[in-house]
């Protein structure tokens, strides 16, 4: 019982970065009624940002979400306000078609510019743990994950709940017409709705360039871990997005515990299929 | 008769792809008045205030509003101007409070520096939607949900509100509750265009009416001068 503790409190942990890396992907799909398949390339971007940072400023890299959350807000505005806006409402194709493009753009840009080296946003943070017990330590950087993805979540949720843009946000999403007849101009918050979500893929780059290594081409495989938060967890709800995120995390980590760890994708993803086959919602989602 | 209409609808032509749902309809809408569009399922009646609030775009034909051409504008435009719908079916969001649909519709920047009196006044004329501000839109009563699409269109403090088909699915005595709050807001100087199927209770409240069938406007004139067999004729196209 004791060593399961271990697996568990690390579930946990990555389980809340896992929640703040799916939370943009399931705001856009929940808000736009858009698949953005370039999440995790734009995510990655964000690292990428991060780093450029560091080498002209040598900084801590938390310090370098005061420039990457910006930019990474003004990226997300303009591409919905001048990409992605203009194949709305043309069907399900155009938009995932732009957005997978928008996926190859990326990679390849960040491969020219950055070259296929493997890389890491350094922190003497990365390597520290807290002993709690001899079979129980807690990774200091999982703990930072959990903690600032925590942080977004809540912060996101009080935007929505208490805003005059976040009710505006979340009217647009119920009824689209009905939200125009109330003079919200439903283009233009679309643009803030990608802006801040793609402020929270900004923090999630960061902290993922933290805690592990990352290429230009990571993008989709995180592409996969913010579908299995939004898919567990359910659209619509910063919550299920979080409990999306533990349940993940503790897939993962218990299912390498029990069978090796090479079965830890799996085991998320087979959690994923069930969620799919017993309650294709997610677990906080509305049931069409 | 001295002309102060407000709204002028003229050979109004839109199409739904290629159907053609509105035939050279011309509307006219005096200040503070209240008009009744009458006809049954289909006559192109919710098409038409869908056009004028600007959901739909006209493939020809002219829509002012105190003399400015608003048939090209999108519907968060017409709102600025203030004009107002209460869509059919209602509309409100359904994961909002009572409170935030309210709020909500004084979203306009016009409007939002008069949320607080609109507010009241909504308050004032409705006053469940005050006792049930927290609930969930769609755990209303069907009387109480229009109540609320109502006074969430109020809140953009308009000077015109479309009413699309207020009574359906209500009881009498509710639908006579209100239409009586109908007749205050538009005492309040609102002026009212309404969109209705049940004949006798729509002529009754309107100072002149205009009955469709399939897209045309069949018959017009102010309720007292209409016959009761020419109304049944033209609502049915006998």
């Amino acid at each position: 019982m004791q060593d399961l503790l271990q697996p568990v409190l690390n579930g946990i942990l990555l389980g809340g970065l896992y929640a703040v890396i799916g939370v943009g992907l399931s705001m856009i799909a929940g808000i736009v009624k858009l698949i953005n398949l370039a999440h995790g390339d734009l995510m990655i971007l964000g690292s990428f940002l991060s780093l450029a940072f560091m080498g002209v400023v040598g900084v801590n890299p938390l310090v370098t979400l005061v420039f990457v959350v910006p930019a990474m807000f003004l990226i997300g505005f303009l591409i919905q306000n001048y990409l992605l806006n203009r194949v709305l409402g043309k069907g399900m194709e155009p938009p995932l078609i732009m957005a997978f493009g928008l996926s190859i753009i990326l990679q390849n840009t960040l491969l020219l510019v950055f070259t296929p080296d493997a890389r890491s946003l350094i922190s003497s943070l990365s390597v520290k743990s807290i002993a709690v017990a001899d079979y129980l330590t807690i990774p200091v950087i999982y703990l930072i994950d959990f903690i600032i993805g925590l942080g977004v979540i809540t912060l996101l949720h009080q935007f929505f709940q208490k805003t005059y843009m976040g009710r505006a946000i979340r009217a647009a999403s119920d009824d689209e017409d009905a939200a125009q007849l109330m003079g919200i101009n439903t283009k233009h918050i679309y643009a803030y709705a990608m802006g801040i979500a793609m402020t929270s893929a900004a923090v999630a780059g960061v902290l993922v360039g933290m805690t592990f290594t990352f290429y230009p081409h990571t993008g989709p495989q995180y592409l996969i871990v913010a579908f299995g938060v939004v898919i567990i967890g359910g659209l619509g709800s910063m919550i299920g997005t979080f409990v999306g995120g533990i349940i993940l995390g503790l897939a993962q980590l218990l299912g390498a515990h029990f069978l090796g760890p090479g079965f830890q994708l799996l085991s998320g993803y087979v959690i994923l299929l069930i969620v799919l086959t017993v309650r294709p919602q997610g677990i906080f989602g509305k049931a069409t | 008769m001295a002309n102060n209409a407000v709204l002028k609808v003229c050979d109004l032509n839109v199409h739904y792809r290629d159907f053609q749902a509105l035939w050279d309809i011309s509307i006219e809408v005096n200040k503070g008045r209240v008009v009744s569009i009458i006809g049954a399922n289909g006559a192109g009646k919710s098409t038409l205030l869908k056009t004028i609030s600007g959901l739909l775009k006209p493939t020809h034909g002219v829509i002012e509003y105190h003399g400015e051409s608003i048939g090209h504008l999108s519907a968060h435009e017409t709102v600025a101007r203030g004009i107002s719908l209460v869509p059919e079916g209602r509309r409100l969001f359904p994961r909002l409070t009572v409170l935030e649909n309210l709020i909500i519709g004084s979203y306009a920047p016009r409007s939002r520096k008069k949320k607080d009196r609109a507010l009241g006044k909504v308050h004032e004329l409705f006053p469940i939607l005050k006792d049930r501000a927290r609930q969930m839109a769609n755990t209303l009563s069907g009387g109480e949900q229009q109540m609320l699409a109502i006074g969430r269109a109020l809140m953009s403090d308009p000077s015109l509100i479309l009413f699309d088909e207020i009574s359906l699915g209500l009881a009498p005595l509710i639908i006579k509750s209100i239409y009586q709050q109908v007749r205050e807001i538009n005492q309040e100087g609102i002026t009212a265009v309404l969109v209705e199927q049940d004949v006798k209770r729509s002529l009754k409240a309107a100072d002149m009416a205009y009955i469709m069938l399939e897209g045309k406007v069949v018959l017009q004139g102010e309720p007292l001068t209409l016959t009761e067999e020419a109304v049944r004729e033209a609502y049915f196209g006998l």
